[in-house]
């Protein structure tokens, strides 16, 4: 435990020091949306959520990309001599999901910004904006492990990613579009519960089978 | 030639199938009509599919508990002839489709799961493909066909029960209605189109993994 926390900081420091990536994807959600309210301007409630989590699934490849893919080997080799596979595996998982709560909840200010705000009941939708970035961030760090072993690009994360993610993201539209009006679906609790539970599910499976991405 | 008793098996049971599938009796249903002979074709793809990826994901944790390259081919070969029921199963829904629902697709909670599906093992196949070190491509092989395989079932199975749905079953249960099929077609289906259809995959991922074996031989030779 104390390891993950040594190198949860190490990661967060890095982001202190460099304020690269996180300035990288605070303008790449910028201009996206931009674009989006160039070609768009103020589109319908349905198309709204849907935009809103392509988004959310673009910004998270690209955020969640590096976290492994920027790791030379060398500096990985020292990781490997310093900690187990699990803590470093937990570590990443807890940065990445803190990096796309916060990008969540910038693009959903800058979404609500330019191109309108429908949501009626802003407190949910927030809250299931951040829990839909944290279920993305969780999938797609594991992915960019296997694509960074695979010594492929973000591409392969994207087609390795994309299909196992449908699922979950037509989850959470479903649930985010609750949002939009005041009304209460009973479905609701039962499909956060099953959210939840393939979050959990996928935290078990990274700890599970990193050991085996991290050992050549 | 000589062939194993399951392989004699599997051909009397197609052969049983295709004639009873088409020429015997079967109970009219009303919007179903004569299409519900598609019982015996379509739905052993789903039950065929869901057999084969399961095996592939067991020989994926077998690979990366022993480190032997056999289980690997194994869950290759097995995966891919899973894709191959996928495409059928599919290919059948969508031609029985065009004939009740007025079109081969419409976004069906069903339709879409097996879409993901072959999808995911696409990109096992891609992922498996963009390596070139045997062993190194097995073991993250394995590790992704065991990731996906652990999101991609609880989902086809939990999903379509939350969601409602035109295809026979609707609500609850996925994909089977045990009011619409008499017990003839259930004792056929179980007994002769189920086992059959899958022994022919079996069938053929046996074929393909001699195939591959005999080229390795010819490659360590040459």
């Amino acid at each position: 435990m104390k390891s993950v926390i040594a190198l949860f900081k190490k990661d967060l420091l890095l982001e202190f020091r460099q304020q690269y990536t996180f300035y990288g994807i605070l303008l790449y959600v910028a201009s996206t949306i931009f674009v989006l309210y160039l070609a768009m301007g103020q589109p319908e409630d349905q198309v709204w959520n849907g935009l809103f989590w392509m988004i959310q699934l673009f910004v998270c490849v690209n955020a969640v990309a590096k976290s492994f893919l920027q790791e030379s080997r060398g500096r990985l080799l020292y990781f490997y001599s310093i900690a187990g596979p699990r803590d470093f595996i937990l570590s990443k998982l807890l940065f990445n999901v803190l990096l796309m709560g916060l990008l969540s909840l910038v693009s959903w200010i800058l979404f609500g910004l330019l191109l309108g705000n429908p949501v009626q009941n802003g407190l949910r939708f927030m809250g299931l904006a951040v829990f839909g970035g944290l279920g993305l961030s969780l999938v797609f760090t594991f992915l960019s492990a296997i694509a960074a072993r695979a010594q492929q690009n973000a591409a392969l994360m994207a087609i390795l990613g994309f299909p196992l993610i449908i699922p979950q993201i037509l989850l959470m539209m479903k649930l985010a579009n609750t949002a939009f009006s005041q009304v209460i679906q009973d479905s609701l609790g039962m499909i956060v519960l099953l959210l939840a539970g393939l979050d959990l599910l996928v935290v078990a499976l990274a700890i599970i089978l990193f050991p085996f991405l991290w050992k050549d | 030639m000589r062939l194993a008793w399951w392989k004699i098996l599997c051909i009397l049971q197609l052969l049983t199938i295709s004639v009873a599938g088409f020429l015997g009796d079967v109970p009219a249903k009303p919007i179903l009509n004569e299409t519900i002979r598609n019982y015996y074709f379509h739905v052993p793809m789903w039950f065929g599919m869901m057999i084969f990826f399961i095996v592939s994901v067991v020989n994926s944790v077998k690979y990366l508990r022993s480190g032997n390259l056999k289980h690997d081919s194994l869950a290759v070969e097995y995966a891919n002839i899973g894709l191959l029921f996928c495409i059928l199963g599919l290919s059948t829904g969508m031609i029985w489709a065009n004939y009740t629902w007025g079109k081969p697709w419409s976004n069906d909670p069903k339709q879409i799961g097996a879409a993901i599906a072959f999808l995911i093992y696409f990109a096992y196949l891609v992922l498996r493909n963009s390596m070139i070190d045997p062993d190194k491509r097995a073991k993250i092989g394995a590790v992704y066909n065991i990731f996906a395989f652990a999101m991609l079932f609880p989902t086809i199975w939990i999903i379509p029960r939350l969601l409602e749905s035109l295809h026979p079953g609707g609500m609850g249960n996925p994909a089977l209605n045990p009011g619409d099929v008499d017990s003839r077609m259930r004792y056929l289906f179980y007994f002769v189109a189920f086992p059959g259809w899958t022994l022919l995959g079996v069938w053929i991922a046996s074929l393909s993994i001699r195939l591959k074996n005999l080229e390795e031989k010819k490659l360590q030779h040459a």
